[in-house]
C-alpha cells in the first residue's frame, strides 16, 4: 500500500513532501521520543507523532521512513515543511488522536 | 576519504547535517544499506548529544575501503559517570530539550547497539570524545 492509498483511506491532509506519495508503507510506528524512533523504527514505516519540528524530518530521512502523520490537528513548522519537500517525504495530518489514527492505520494495513 | 563537520551546541536546526551527508557519501560508494543504517543511527545520536549537551564540537569521518572511523570531539560539561550515562533512561536533558522529544536517555544505548566498536573518553568540565568504528563487511 502506498502513502497515497493510506492518505486517501484515512482522509489525511497533505502538508508537503508530495513527491513521496508513491512510496510503499510497510507498517507504522507511534512515538514522540526521537531516539526511540531512531533506535526502533525500520525502513518504510509511517511515523505517527505530535512533534512538529525540523528534527522529525531528519530522522524520517535518515531512517528511510515512508511518511510522518501529525495528530490532534497539529501542523508542521515552516522548516519541517521545507525539509519534507526537499527530502520528498510526505507530511500528513489528522484531527484524530494518536490512539484513533494508529488504530485505523493498523486496521487498514492488516485488512 | 575524510569529512569534517563543526557542530554548535544548542543549534537543533543543524542537528543531523553530518549524518545525512555521511549517509549520502556511503550510499554513493555502494556500502550495503544495512551497514549504512547502523552507522547513521550511531552518528546521529552522537551528533545530537553534542547539540543537546555540549557547547561545540568537531566531527571527523574517515571513510576507508573496509570501514568508517568517526571521531566526535566536543567542548562541554563532560560526562562524570560514563557507565551511568550508558544506561537506558538516564538523561540530564533540559526541559526544553525534552519538549522536543529528545532526552529519553536512549541515545548512548542506540550508539552502543549500532557501533561495531565504541570508545568514549570524557573529562568533567572539559569535554567528551566519542570514537565509533563500523566495518562494511563482517570481519
Ligand atoms: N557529548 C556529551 N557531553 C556531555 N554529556 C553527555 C554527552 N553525551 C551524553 N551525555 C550525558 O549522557 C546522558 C545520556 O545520553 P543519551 O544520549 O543516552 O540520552 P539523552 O541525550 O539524554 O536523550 P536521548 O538521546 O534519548 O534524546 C545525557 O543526558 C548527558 O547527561
Ligand atoms: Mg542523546
Amino acid at each position: 500500500m502506498t502513502v497515497k492509498d493510506v492518505q486517501k483511506a484515512l482522509e489525511l491532509e497533505v502538508f508537503g513532501g508530495k513527491k513521496g506519495l508513491d512510496s510503499e508503507v510497510t507498517g507504522g510506528y507511534v512515538s514522540d521520543l526521537l531516539s526511540d524512533v531512531m533506535g526502533n523504527a525500520t525502513e518504510g514505516l509511517a511515523w505517527i507523532t505530535l512533534q512538529t519540528h525540523l528534527n522529525v524530518m531528519a530522522i524520517a530521512s535518515l531512517k528511510d521512513l515512508s511518511t510522518v502523520i501529525l495528530v490532534n490537528g497539529n501542523k508542521p513548522e515552516e522548516d519541517m515543511l521545507e525539509k519534507a519537500n526537499e527530502e520528498n517525504i510526505p507530511v500528513l495530518g489528522t484531527k484524530l488522536s494518536t490512539f484513533e489514527i494508529a488504530g485505523k492505520l493498523y486496521q487498514l494495513l492488516n485488512s | 576519504m575524510k569529512l569534517n563537520f563543526q557542530v554548535e551546541g544548542g543549534n537543533f536546526a543543524k542537528a543531523g547535517v553530518a549524518s545525512s551527508e555521511v549517509k549520502k557519501v556511503l550510499k554513493k560508494l555502494g556500502v550495503p544499506p544495512m551497514v549504512i543504517r547502523r552507522i547513521v543511527v550511531a552518528l546521529y545520536e552522537a551528533e545530537v548529544n553534542i547539540v543537546a549537551h555540549a557547547q561545540q564540537g568537531i566531527i571527523s569521518v574517515d571513510v576507508r575501503h573496509d570501514k568508517v572511523e568517526i571521531e566526535l570531539r566536543d567542548k562541554g560539561p563532560g560526562i562524570g559517570d560514563i557507565s551511568q550515562a550508558m544506561q537506558e533512561g538516564f538523561s540530564t536533558a533540559s526541559e526544553e530539550v525534552r519538549a522536543m522529544g529528545f532526552g529519553a536517555g536512549m541515545g548512548l544505548p542506540n550508539i552502543k547497539k549500532n557501533a561495531d566498536e565504541l570508545n568514549i573518553e570524557s573529562k568533567v568540565g572539559e569535554g567528551t570524545t566519542v570514537h565509533i568504528t563500523n566495518y562494511f563487511a563482517k570481519p
